[in-house]
């Protein structure tokens, strides 16, 4: 029994953690992207890339101040997203998708090139760049704290309140956004784009707007990431992070401002309560290890989202919280 | 909205689903135990082997293993298999260095030391990577014809995996982002065959072929197939064969390991030189078998009554059931050929790459890059795409570190959308 | 004739010019000249010489596949052409994007509805106001923009309480029903303020008790002073309407003229009424068809190839 409540701990903080806010930073993103506008980003772990690594190798490398970094970040995020928009905001959906796994594949084996060592540190990546991040905490990070029913440090804690505080305001400039009439010229290209250039909008321009925006949006939660764990690190940014994202933000719900929020923090819920109850059951034996040993736990995530992003799509697109009618109106 | 399933579920569709889920566990018990029987090893070792496809494994180079502390752990010479093979103190990060100094004249190594993980009761295994100084030369100019041919052998591979993708694009309008793992279930059902079960590769290959090509029906027999007749949008679909493939891939590295590992049968041959090429028989036959399976397909597509039907289906759906055409049977007859060409072209890539869990997805991506380039949907397009992309990703290597020949093929990839998003054989109207 | 009974300026001026095929008209707005779209092998659109008169209504028919849409599409930016020059008040449209041409002020409806679904009715009819503040990225974020706003969601109001939407403003476009649909999408191209309306087959698919206010709104549209050039299959509709009717066949125009000057034409009746109406194909008959079904499809083709959202639609 006690060992159920450490699980339920765990995947309680799990909730709040810092992959729960980097994947919400990743999928509020996406949602501007995907749920408000109808791009499919297939990329999104790159601009992730870049806002961690812009700080990583501003900081750690070149020397310069963190916040440096951090512009160094957006900027580079912003320059990929023109890069990738230009050529294929013209061209149907797919095309779009394509190109942006390419982009982020590419970007993954370049970082983690032997020819990039002198830059990114190759495989081994990059670390010891968060001394400013964590002097500024306005509490001693050093020591550990009790909160929520498990142990933090001081560092996590502060890093993850930054995530959240970050989390917030992106989440309002987006509530914001879709309130005013640019957002609504969004969600009408989304839902016919042809019907919205007859009306004198550019949409290319609206497109590529939303692709930048949704791009800066997730290199902020590379930053944390980077942050959180002290490292920047090729293989942190897996092309499967960006399916990640698109379960958290299915599962909470597209084109709704809380939508990848709500649906990040039940995604790293579920994640965190199968891991440990997983490794949990290998341990007593109730598992047999020939089955299923202690490494291929971290593996079972990924099934576990692929599966229920399928799931999630057939029979409830709409999210655990959406309405269904709002799915019906398109099945004309 | 983009993700606009009809959301009504039918029963069918659920047991359908319900049905592969439990053949898939099922398939997945029987091979995690097969592969937990088959790694039996106790304690953790290394071992690291030298060889070029040239000069064959070579013998007496000094090996030295550090751990993450810098210590050394152990230290030797490769022995006339080119192998060298210690035990190691216990699971970690260790750092194998070779001396350069010792390898025979001619042989290079881009780098000389090289991280490894040791799992728990694993096998640390590292290659290196060695440039032969007598394919070499230098490097420059007259490596050009030898890189062609690797890059044809390469390219006729993609082409056999992209085949399907293709056709699947053409007759159902589906991106289908899963077939990455079609090509790497078949690759890891001849593995097990082969290493496991000790069954010569060609039959082993021949059994994965019949496997994936079931794979490739249950695919449209349980999934897409109820998908396309309630009516679900391309994109939905095309999250749902994301999910797929995320799910699939990551079951296979459970199943299958994390690790790359070689087929049993050919391994270690030597290349034989042909002028100004040298090639291992094991090349050679692949690009044989390569063309001799494309041409099939190719007279297939042309002279038979269900290869008609499928370019009919592929140029003009609604047209082609209007004048009597099964579309269905096509689609279905599409899924089968695709997937057991996706497993022959797995195969063939174990052999030249080794098996390992996310080939698929790797090789997907320059598929995509392929028939992109050959314009989509079109069978002979896929074809001369991928074999551009081949050749291209192995003349790349001239400029580019060894290591990065794939993201040559994807800047590819992105050029070709810049420049003529509608391939090479694709008609402008396709994309406006 | 119907007609007849409401006798404007613009139309008694076109009463008097000659029934040729390119006729000079006195107040010309849209100028068509030496216009070729072709698909592969088939000619879509060969368009020599057109003129549409300013604040008149323009009937353009002709069977499936003359290549109406197409010259929709050419003229409004949609598609582009092989060759040809045209012009919209003296200025050049080619190569415009086809925001470019609705700013302005040519816009146009859709033969298949374009309402978009999951915006409310008041929504889709406030998309259509040109030159929003709130549509700039920036400016969206601070409360400039309210102001503007409430004057469009007023403008918004009168036009639904016209077209007798005004009921539905809250609901969701994707509720309505096909002739409603219709209705909103003419509402919302009125929001524009446009100087030309160019409607395709606005009357498609809507039911009859529909069809009479349609009509009438189309009829207003004259008397504001805008310019209406529509796509139309029935007859009784164009006769009833237009001011002045085009036919095209086979992308070319084969007869303009006053409506009544439509049915005595032998060449319209041969290849528009003949061809459809009575006596049986013959060979040569069918396969002309048989090549406009195939630019129709093509010209489908390329349009749905032309957007992302078109591959997901009808999901």
């Amino acid at each position: 029994m006690s060992e159920f409540l450490d699980i339920l701990a765990l995947s309680v903080k799990s909730l709040v953690s810092q992959s729960a806010v980097f994947f919400a930073l990743m999928g509020v993103g996406l949602n501007l992207h995907f749920g408000y506008t109808g791009l499919l980003n297939f990329g999104q772990i790159a601009f992730a890339l870049l806002g961690g690594y812009g700080v990583a190798i501003s900081v750690a490398m070149w020397g310069l101040p963190l916040l440096v970094g951090v512009l160094i970040g957006v900027v580079a995020a912003f320059v990929l997203a023109l890069l990738l928009g230009l050529p294929t905001l013209r061209l149907r959906a797919d095309y779009l998708a394509i190109v942006t796994i390419a982009a982020a594949e590419i970007m993954r084996l370049v970082f983690r090139s032997t020819p990039a060592t002198p830059i990114t540190g190759a495989t081994r990546g990059l670390s010891g760049f968060g001394r400013d991040f964590y002097a500024v905490a306005p509490f001693e990070t050093q020591r550990t704290y009790d909160f929520l029913g498990s142990t933090w440090t001081g560092r996590e804690i502060w890093a993850v309140l930054v995530g959240w505080i970050l989390v917030t305001l992106f989440s309002l400039l987006i509530w914001q956004l879709m309130r005013s009439p640019w957002g609504r010229v969004l969600k009408a290209i989304r839902e016919d784009e042809d019907a919205v250039r007859s009306l004198g909008k550019n949409v290319y321009s609206y497109k590529m707007q939303s692709l930048v925006l949704g791009g800066v949006i997730a290199s902020f939660g590379g930053m944390i990431l980077v942050l959180a764990t002290g490292s920047a690190n090729p293989d942190q940014f897996q092309n499967a992070n960006t399916f990640l994202a698109y379960a958290a933000l299915i599962l909470g719900g597209t084109a709704r401002v809380l939508g990848p929020v709500v649906g990040s923090m039940i995604l790293w819920f579920i994640i965190a309560f199968t891991d440990a109850g997983l490794a949990a059951l290998i341990r007593n034996g109730i598992i047999p290890s020939e089955i299923l040993s202690g490494p291929d736990v971290a593996n079972i995530r990924f099934v576990l989202v692929g599966v229920g992003l399928m799931m999630l799509l057939i029979f409830r697109p709409q999210g655990i919280f959406g309405d269904r009618r709002e799915i019906v109106l398109d099945a004309h | 909205m983009l993700i606009s399933v009809r959301t009504r579920m039918s029963g069918q569709l659920a047991a359908r689903i319900l049905v592969v889920a439990l053949t898939g566990f099922a398939v997945f018990l029987g091979l995690a135990v097969a592969t937990q029987t088959s790694a039996s090893a106790e304690g953790e070792t290394i071992r690291v082997t030298l060889a070029t496809s040239v000069s064959g494994p070579i013998e007496g180079v000094e090996v030295t293993v550090t751990d993450d502390q810098g210590d050394e752990v152990a230290q030797g010479s490769t022995d006339e298999d080119g192998r060298f093979e210690a035990d190691l103190p216990g699971p970690g990060e260790y750092t194998v260095a070779i001396n350069a100094d010792d390898l025979p004249e001619g042989v290079t190594a881009a780098v000389t030391e090289r991280p490894v993980t040791v799992a728990e009761g694993g096998v640390g295994r590292t290659a290196f990577a060695l440039s032969d100084g007598s394919t070499g030369q230098g490097g420059g100019a007259a490596r050009i014809p030898q890189l062609l041919v690797e890059g044809l052998r390469f390219g006729l591979l993609i082409a056999i995996c992209a085949v399907g993708l293709s056709l699947i694009f053409g007759t159902t309008g589906l991106t289908n982002f899963a077939h990455g793992e079609l090509v790497a279930i078949g690759a890891i059902v001849a593995w097990f065959l082969n290493v496991s079960a000790g069954l010569p590769l060609i039959a082993a290959t021949a059994i994965a072929m019949a496997v994936g090509g079931f794979v490739g029906w249950l695919n449209d027999f349980a999934l897409w197939g109820p998908l396309r007749r309630r009516g679900s949008g391309l994109i939905a679909m095309l999250v749902i064969s994301i999910g797929l493939s995320l799910g699939l891939r990551y079951l296979l590295n459970i199943i299958f390991g994390g690790r790359s590992q070689p087929y049993a049968d050919y391994r270690g041959q030597r290349a034989n030189d042909y002028g100004p090429i040298s090639l291992t028989d094991k090349d050679l036959f692949s690009i044989a078998i390569s063309l001799v399976v494309l041409v099939v397909v190719a007279l297939m597509l042309q002279r038979t009554k269900i290869g008609k039907a499928m370019r009919a289906v592929a140029d003009n759906r609604d047209l082609a059931a209007a004048s009597g055409i099964n579309v269905d049977r096509v689609i279905r007859f599409v899924w089968i050929v695709g997937g057991s060409l996706a497993a022959l072209g797995g195969v063939l890539f174990g052999l030249s790459d080794e098996v390992s869990w996310d080939m698929g997805f790797k090789l997907l991506l320059l598929m995509f890059a392929g028939i992109t380039l050959g314009g989509l949907g079109t069978a002979y397009g896929a074809l001369l795409g991928s074999v551009i992309v081949g050749m291209f990703v192995q003349l790349s290597t001239l400029v580019i570190a060894d290591e990065l020949k794939y993201v040559g093929g994807l800047l590819l990839l992105i050029v070709i959308l810049v420049v003529r998003p509608q391939g090479i054989l694709g008609s402008r109207a396709r994309v406006g | 004739m119907p007609t007849n009974s409401m006798p404007t300026d613009t139309a008694s001026v076109l009463r008097h010019l000659p029934w040729n095929i390119g006729v000079r008209k006195p107040d010309p707005t849209i100028v068509v000249d030496d216009l070729v779209r072709s698909f592969g092998g088939l000619t879509a659109v060969a368009v020599e010489h057109l003129e549409f008169q300013r604040g008149a209504i323009t009937g353009l028919i002709g069977p499936n596949g003359a290549g109406k849409t197409t010259l929709f599409n050419l003229l409004t930016g949609f598609d582009q052409p092989n060759t040809g020059q045209w012009s919209f008040d003296g200025r050049s449209l080619g190569r415009l994007k086809p925001h470019q041409v609705a700013r302005l002020g040519v816009v146009r409806t859709f033969q298949l509805t374009k309402a978009l679904s999951r915006l409310t009715v008041l929504e889709n009819m406030k998309l259509g106001a040109q030159d929003q503040k709130g549509e700039k990225f920036l400016a969206a974020l601070l409360p400039g923009w309210r102001a503007q706003e409430r004057e469009i969601e007023a403008r918004a109001m009168d036009l639904l309480t016209r077209f007798k939407l005004d009921a539905k403003a809250q609901d969701f476009a994707g509720t309505l029903s096909g002739g409603q649909r219709k209705l909103l999408e003419m509402a919302r191209a009125l929001m524009c303020e446009p100087k030309v309306v160019m409607l395709d087959e606005p009357m498609a698919g809507v039911n009859p008790a529909l069809t009479q206010s349609l009509l009438e709104h189309v009829k207003n549209l004259r008397e504001e002073g805008m310019t209406v050039i529509f796509v139309e299959h029935d007859m009784d509709v164009v006769r009833d309407i237009s001011d002045w009717v085009v036919v095209m066949a086979a992308g070319r125009v084969i007869a303009e003229g006053p409506p009544e000057s439509i049915s005595q034409n032998k060449d319209v009746v041969d290849a528009y009424l003949g061809a459809h109406h009575d006596a049986p194909l013959t060979a040569e008959e069918e396969e002309l068809v048989l090549a406009e079904a195939e630019v129709a499809i093509a010209a489908e083709k390329a349009e749905d190839a032309d957007l992302p959202t078109e591959t997901t639609r009808g999901l």
